[in-house]
């Protein structure tokens, strides 16, 4: 039992991932008909939006520290982060530490940004030419905004640590009355997951309750009529789009702590994602996020011992073979409606 | 009823002795069952590719631009294998329409077959590249018969999927099979049944054809010019020319006017009594016999084969091959894949020194300035490169170096048209 | 007998009653018009006959055979082609080629791996597809891509597509929908003359009455799912039944 609550926790962060990059594809597609698969390369910058705002808030300039001598017994050289001078040095300490969960206002704008100027500069372009160009076209755009990525940042990954308050972790057995010790959850995961589901809140609570909402979830039903009632739809999709790269850019924000960021890392939870909407059926909402859900914690327990000893592999391709399965028995997946991207 | 069956006497003959049908039927009377047309285009690549140790090797060896010479078998090797890897993919995508995101595990499959046929077998090309294009046409059957079910984004999707799987597969779980992280790699106690384990010296044998071994080259040294010829780089070339001339009967074929049927409309294709599925499916499995076949020549020339061969950017590398050179076209793959790889070669080997040395004759102000905006382009950063020609060629350019050509010729006849025309106007008056 | 025979055939969706109780037979070597108001049915029935849906109840016979739970291309096969409301050809290829796609299914059946022979090798296909698009007047544009043709050739492309195939019926949705009186006018004639030239048990479905009234030997008129009267045109004219159908949806 506490393997299993276990299993299901680790599946939470991950599935999270999936679901909010999974959320922000389908709502793209669902909108403005894209297949972007550029997505992940957003989820990329999110998280490199954090690594670079770290950079920022620790840089630093040398100076002599008199009270202090190194091994020579001269006069040490010490680093000190302007935010040190700005903040004082507990209060700059802090902010530095605080650097991932700070970035998200980094980010927000950045993100939002970079969204709408892609749909704004590229994708628009796209929207009636066949689907095969807009994946070939984001794809392109993929390679070019991780090798710029690559560029800046180098191809190893760059540790980003989560706040010292949120590096421990989380008794889930003592809370739940098993043993100590046996469910430890890492804080942060859980901040994450915690963190995940406010943004998919809001992303629903914003299409379900606002007239702008109103109107895209129409156009998603459909484009055409909603287009007659003199709605300007394509200004408010390009908002869309900057949306869900807001939403991608976050997810990637956050995620730094638990995977250090590399360039190809969007590309990775990409093809994963994909897989999420398809199963979740494209252009659901509901769907990518359950899909989300469902495939990670499918996957953390296809990497519990007890499973890989029976069918070893299992955990490489759980996700597939289930993404496989569903495609055949349910060809919208799991919530798609109908008369979306069929032939 | 008698005046209908006059009308329709008189139309046959009319039909019949139009300019047109004669031209259609002599059409067929082509060299090697090709129209002139084609004949001439597989005329061309015989000539491109026979004579490409001359053509790759422009430069002597002396020379500064002496970098810029492809003619070294290794590569050569790579822009046939490539172009046959992305003539395959064109039956697929270019003919057909369903952009498969995961033709590098057949290319893996190819590679893998090959190599275990070295290690059981023996180390004759011909048997391996047999098994190769057996074991991924079988594969692609199975994967494209699901695959198949869906059409559009979905289908792409699943055969990403299906290719990170087995990706995934051949490195962790098939370790046995396919060497995991390692790769499969040839050894000195493989059995080889029907060779030796190992040489007279003890070394681990090399793929050859009948004892030809890929690897023997002869070297032609012409004032300050070198040519390699090699066997494996003839070996492939030919297989390529053979794979060539196929694509093209095919593209001429029924069957390849059906396959372009399904691209332009299956609804009407159903309701004409076809049935695309199959016909999809053959396609499928061509093109996926196709990268066995280039995976095959891979380990024929390298007998090694890893699981990063299946990775998705591999099969996104065949994608780009095909578009930039012209998807639907039947020389756009070969030009695409001899590019790519050539610019992968050779811009990836240009560093800030040798730029330093280009630029050498600008103010040392101007020349940092030009080299540090190049630079990012170059070198580790060519896929930056890359990316953005793809890009622009989705843009600005859907049919490839093909349209381009075309456009550019048509530019020229043109104006040429043009001309004359005016000539002929003044001419008259 | 007749060449179709449609007997009791109901269709649902969720809580709509499509088609309830349709019995419809069409005699070989005539035209049947089904015509009725706006959503009473018309193209649900025609998609049935076609293998696009299956109905719920009762039963469909071509020839002899039935064709439920048979896919489009097999019920083509055995002899159904069908003309679509707005043209569906195939626009990246030829017009010529287009007739020879046609000419290969009808001579090959549903799949044939012929990949290896050349299509301009098919020199007997090749002049019946030229001899089909003279008879339709198209033979000088047959070089061009079919998508850039006007929309009246586009019709005429997809029709001879299916008469080419010498189908023993060919269904027709609306095929003058949307277009000009001298384009309807043209249509109607092509369509007298293949029922007067070539035996072609024709049905059609058609808004336009004065189309319906020129080319019908019969007329089903179906309202609400369920035929009201079956009759030749003469009679269909005055009949009350029909006047309260259409009087019915004026108001």
């Amino acid at each position: 039992m506490d393997a299993i609550i276990l299993q299901i926790l680790n599946g939470l962060d991950k599935g999270s991932a999936y679901a909010l990059i999974a959320l922000g594809l389908t709502l793209i597609f669902g909108t403005l008909g894209v297949v972007n698969f550029a997505h992940g390369a957003l989820f990329m910058i999110g998280a490199f939006c954090a690594v670079l705002l770290s950079r920022i808030l620790s840089m630093s300039y040398t100076t002599i520290d008199e009270t202090r001598t190194d091994f020579l017994g001269n006069p040490m050289q010490v680093n000190v982060p302007y935010a040190y001078d700005f903040f004082g040095e507990a209060a700059g300490q802090t902010i530095i530490e605080w650097a991932v969960p700070l970035a998200i206002l980094f980010a927000i704008p950045i993100m939002i940004l970079i969204g709408v100027a892609m749909e704004r500069g590229l994708i628009k372009h796209f929207y009636k030419r066949p689907h095969a160009d807009q994946i070939l076209v984001t794809f392109g755009l993929a390679i070019v905004l991780q090798e710029i990525i690559k560029y800046y940042f180098g191809a190893n990954p760059i540790p980003t640590p989560a706040p010292p308050a949120f590096t421990g972790s989380f008794d889930f057995g003592a809370l739940l009355g098993f043993d100590a010790n046996q469910i430890l959850y890492p804080y942060w995961r859980l901040v994450y997951f915690i963190f995940a589901a406010i943004i998919i809140g809001a992303v629903f609570a914003f299409l379900q309750f606002t007239t702008f909402g109103m109107v895209v979830r129409a156009g998603m039903a459909d484009r055409e009529t909603v287009g007659l009632l003199g709605i300007n739809i394509d200004k408010r999709f390009t908002i869309m789009f900057g949306l869900a790269a807001a939403v991608a850019g976050l997810a990637g924000v956050m995620y730094g702590p638990i995977y250090s960021p590399n360039y190809h890392m969007g590309m990775d939870f990409l093809v994963l994602s994909f897989v999420v909407v398809v199963v979740g059926g494209m252009g659901s909402l509901p769907g990518a996020v359950a899909a989300g859900f469902l495939l990670g914690i499918l996957e953390s327990f296809a990497s519990m011992r007890e499973v890989i000893n029976i069918i070893p592999g299992i955990n490489q391709i759980i996700i597939y073979l289930v993404a496989i399965i569903i495609l055949l028995a349910r060809p919208r997946g799991l919530m798609g409606r109908k008369g979306v991207m069929e032939d | 009823m008698s005046d209908q069956s006059q009308t329709t006497g008189t139309i046959a003959p009319k039909a019949a002795s139009r300019p047109g049908a004669s031209g259609a039927a002599g059409r067929s009377r082509g060299t090697l069952g090709l129209a002139g047309k084609d004949f001439r285009l597989l005329l061309l690549v015989v000539a491109l590719t026979m004579l490409a140790p001359f053509i790759l090797n422009p430069f002597p060896q002396t020379s500064g631009l002496a970098q810029f010479n492809a003619g070294y078998p290794d590569l050569m090797q790579r822009f046939v294998i490539y172009g046959i890897f992305a003539i395959g993919f064109n039956i697929l995508f270019g003919l057909t329409g369903y952009l498969s995101f995961g033709h590098a595990a057949f290319l893996g499959v190819g590679s893998y077959a090959a190599v275990w046929m070295f290690k059981l077998v023996g180390m004759n090309v011909l048997p391996a590249i047999l098994l190769s294009v057996l074991c991924a046409g079988l594969f692609a059957l199975l994967i494209g018969y699901i695959t198949l079910r869906r059409s559009g984004i979905y289908f792409s999707i699943l055969t990403l999927a299906f290719a990170q799987m087995c990706f995934a597969l051949a490195y962790s779980v098939l370790t046995p099979l396919t060497g995991g992280e390692t790769g499969l790699q040839l050894a000195l106690d493989d059995p080889r049944i029907l060779g030796t384990s190992q040489t007279a010296s003890g070394n681990i044998p090399v793929p050859s054809l009948f004892g030809l071994e890929m690897r023997e080259s002869v070297d032609l040294f012409v004032g300050g010019w070198a040519f390699t010829f090699n066997a494996g780089y003839y070996f492939c070339a030919i297989v390529l020319l053979l794979s060539f001339y196929t694509a093209i009967r095919i593209f001429r074929s029924p069957f390849g006017m059906m396959l372009r049927a399904i691209k332009s409309n299956q609804q009407r294709m159903r309701y004409t009594g076809l049935n695309p599925k199959p016909y999809a499916l053959a396609a499928f499995v061509i093109s996926g016999m196709y990268a066995g076949l280039a995976g095959g020549l891979m380990a024929s020339m390298d007998p090694l084969a890893g699981a990063e061969r299946m990775f998705w950017t591999a099969s996104g590398e065949v994608v780009l091959m095909t578009i930039l050179g012209g998807a639907g076209t039947l020389i756009g793959p070969v030009l695409g894949a001899g590019l790519i790889k050539y610019m992968e070669n050779i811009l990836s080997k240009i560093n800030s020194d040798i730029l330093h040395g280009w630029f050498a004759f600008m103010p040392d102000g101007l020349e940092d300035f030009v080299i540090t905006v190049i630079y990012p382009f170059i070198g580790k950063g060519w896929h930056l490169t890359l990316g953005l020609m793809f890009m622009a060629v989705v843009i600005f350019l859907p049919g490839g170096l093909v349209e381009a050509g075309q456009r550019i010729s048509r530019a020229v006849r043109g104006k040429k048209g043009h001309d004359t025309t005016d000539s002929k106007s003044e001419h008259a008056e | 007998m007749g060449i179709l025979e449609v007997k009791d055939v109901g269709k649902r969706f969720g809580g709509l009653q499509a088609l309830s109780d349709v019995n419809l037979s069409v005699r070989e070597n005539t035209c049947h018009a089904i015509i009725g108001p706006n959503g009473a049915g018309k193209s649900t029935l025609l998609n049935c006959l076609v293998g696009k849906l299956i109905p719920d109840t009762g039963s469909v016979m071509f020839d002899g055979q039935s064709v439920l739970g048979r896919s489009p291309h097999e019920i083509n096969q055995m002899g159904i082609s069908r003309v679509f409301q707005t043209p569906e050809i195939f626009g990246d290829l030829s017009v010529m080629e287009n007739i020879l796609i046609s000419l290969f299914a009808k001579r090959d059946g549903a799949f044939r791996m012929h990949a290896f022979e050349s299509v301009a090798d098919e020199r007997g296909l090749q002049e019946e597809a030229e001899r089909m698009l003279d008879e339709v007047n198209m033979l000088d544009k047959r070089q061009m891509h079919a998508a850039s043709l006007s929309r009246g050739d586009k019709r005429r492309l997809e029709m001879a597509m299916c008469l080419v195939q010498k189908p023993k019926l060919l269904l027709l949705d609306e095929p003058t929908a949307g277009m000009a009186r001298a384009d309807t006018n043209n249509t109607i004639e092509l369509l007298k003359e293949i029922k007067e030239k070539r035996n072609i048990t024709i049905a059609i479905i058609e808004h336009d009455m004065h189309v319906v009234f020129s080319l019908a030997d019969r007329i089903t008129v179906l309202a609400q799912g369920t035929p009201l009267v079956e009759d030749v045109p003469q009679k269909i004219k005055g009949h009350p039944k029909v006047k309260e159908a259409y009087l019915g949806e004026a108001a």
